[in-house]
C-alpha cells in the first residue's frame, strides 16, 4: 500500500469551507521516458482520485502523466456534518489506495 | 483516451533521421506533426474542444496561479481558482488544465460541485518546455471560461531519461 498523507482539520464550524490536502507516494512514470536501451518505460500513473464525505462524492480528479511524482492535491469542501472523509486513488496496473480521516463539525 | 499506444518507440536519433527525410519530401510542418511525443498547439486545442464542444469559450472568471519563471520543470506548483459563489444555483462543475508542449496536452481534470465551498485546486505538475498553459472552467449553466499563462522553464522535466 502506498503511503498517503492527508491534512484536513479535525474540527470545523458548520458551513465553513475547509481545505483538504492530500499527498500519496507514487512514481507517476509518464510512459514517455526511455530506459537505458531507448525503449520507453511503460506508463504507470494514478489516473483517478475521489474524495467522499460520509459516502457522498464531493471531489473527483482525473490525473494525467503531466502530474508530478507523488501526486499532491489541495481542494476545499464545506463542513456540513461530523463524519468521515474517505479518499481513494486508482491507477495503472491495478493500483488502488484508500485513506480516511474523521472530522467533527459543530 | 490515452495516447500510450501512439508513443513513439523510436529513439531520438531515429526521429531526427525521419524528420530530415520527411522534411525533404513533405515539408517541415508535416514532419513536426508526425512526432507523437510532443503535444502541439493543435492537439491542445483538440483536447480543449473535446471538453468544451462547440460552446463558446469566454475569457476570465478562472485564474491560473503558477510561477512565471520555473527553475525545475519536474514539480511545478499550480493553483487554479475560479471566481464563483459556489451555490446550488451558480457553481463550477469542472476545471480542466491543458499544456501546449508537454508530450500530451491534458494536465488534470477535476469535478466539483456546490459542496466544494470554494472553487480552488492545487497540485504539482511537470513541464517539458517553456510554453502556454490554459485552464478551462465549466459552470453549471453550461458556460465555459478560460485563462492562459505563459511560463518559462529553465530545467525541463526529463523526457530523454537521466
Amino acid at each position: 500500500m502506498a503511503r498517503a498523507l492527508i491534512n484536513a482539520p479535525a474540527n470545523a464550524k458548520r458551513g465553513e469551507a475547509i481545505e483538504i490536502k492530500t499527498l500519496i507516494s507514487h512514481t507517476m512514470e509518464t510512459g514517455f521516458r526511455p530506459d537505458s536501451t531507448g525503449k520507453p518505460l511503460p506508463r504507470d500513473i494514478i489516473t483517478d482520485f475521489t474524495c467522499k464525505y460520509n459516502g457522498q462524492e464531493i471531489f473527483r480528479a482525473e490525473l494525467f502523466p503531466t502530474i508530478a511524482a507523488n501526486p499532491f492535491l489541495t481542494f476545499f469542501t464545506l463542513a456540513t456534518e461530523s463524519g468521515t472523509l474517505s479518499f481513494e486513488w486508482t491507477g495503472d496496473n491495478g493500483f488502488t489506495a484508500t485513506e480516511s480521516v474523521n472530522i467533527s463539525v459543530e | 483516451m490515452m495516447r500510450d499506444d501512439e508513443v513513439s518507440q523510436r529513439t531520438r536519433r531515429r526521429f531526427l533521421i525521419d524528420t530530415a527525410a520527411l522534411a525533404g519530401v513533405a515539408g517541415i510542418g508535416l514532419a513536426l506533426e508526425a512526432d507523437p511525443a510532443a503535444a502541439t498547439p493543435g492537439s491542445m486545442h483538440d483536447a480543449i474542444r473535446k471538453i468544451v464542444g462547440e460552446a463558446p469559450l469566454g475569457k476570465g472568471r478562472v485564474k491560473i496561479d503558477i510561477p512565471a519563471l520555473i527553475e525545475n520543470g519536474n514539480a511545478v506548483p499550480l493553483t487554479v481558482s475560479c471566481d464563483s459563489p459556489m451555490t446550488q444555483e451558480d457553481h463550477v462543475k469542472a476545471i480542466h488544465v491543458f499544456t501546449e508542449k508537454n508530450p500530451q496536452p491534458n494536465v488534470i481534470g477535476v469535478h466539483l460541485g456546490p459542496r466544494a465551498g470554494r472553487a480552488s485546486v492545487s497540485t504539482r505538475i511537470r513541464l517539458s518546455d517553456s510554453q502556454k498553459l490554459i485552464a478551462v472552467a465549466q459552470m453549471n449553466d453550461g458556460s465555459f471560461w478560460s485563462d492562459e499563462v505563459e511560463v518559462v522553464v529553465t530545467l525541463a522535466a526529463c523526457l530523454e531519461g537521466t
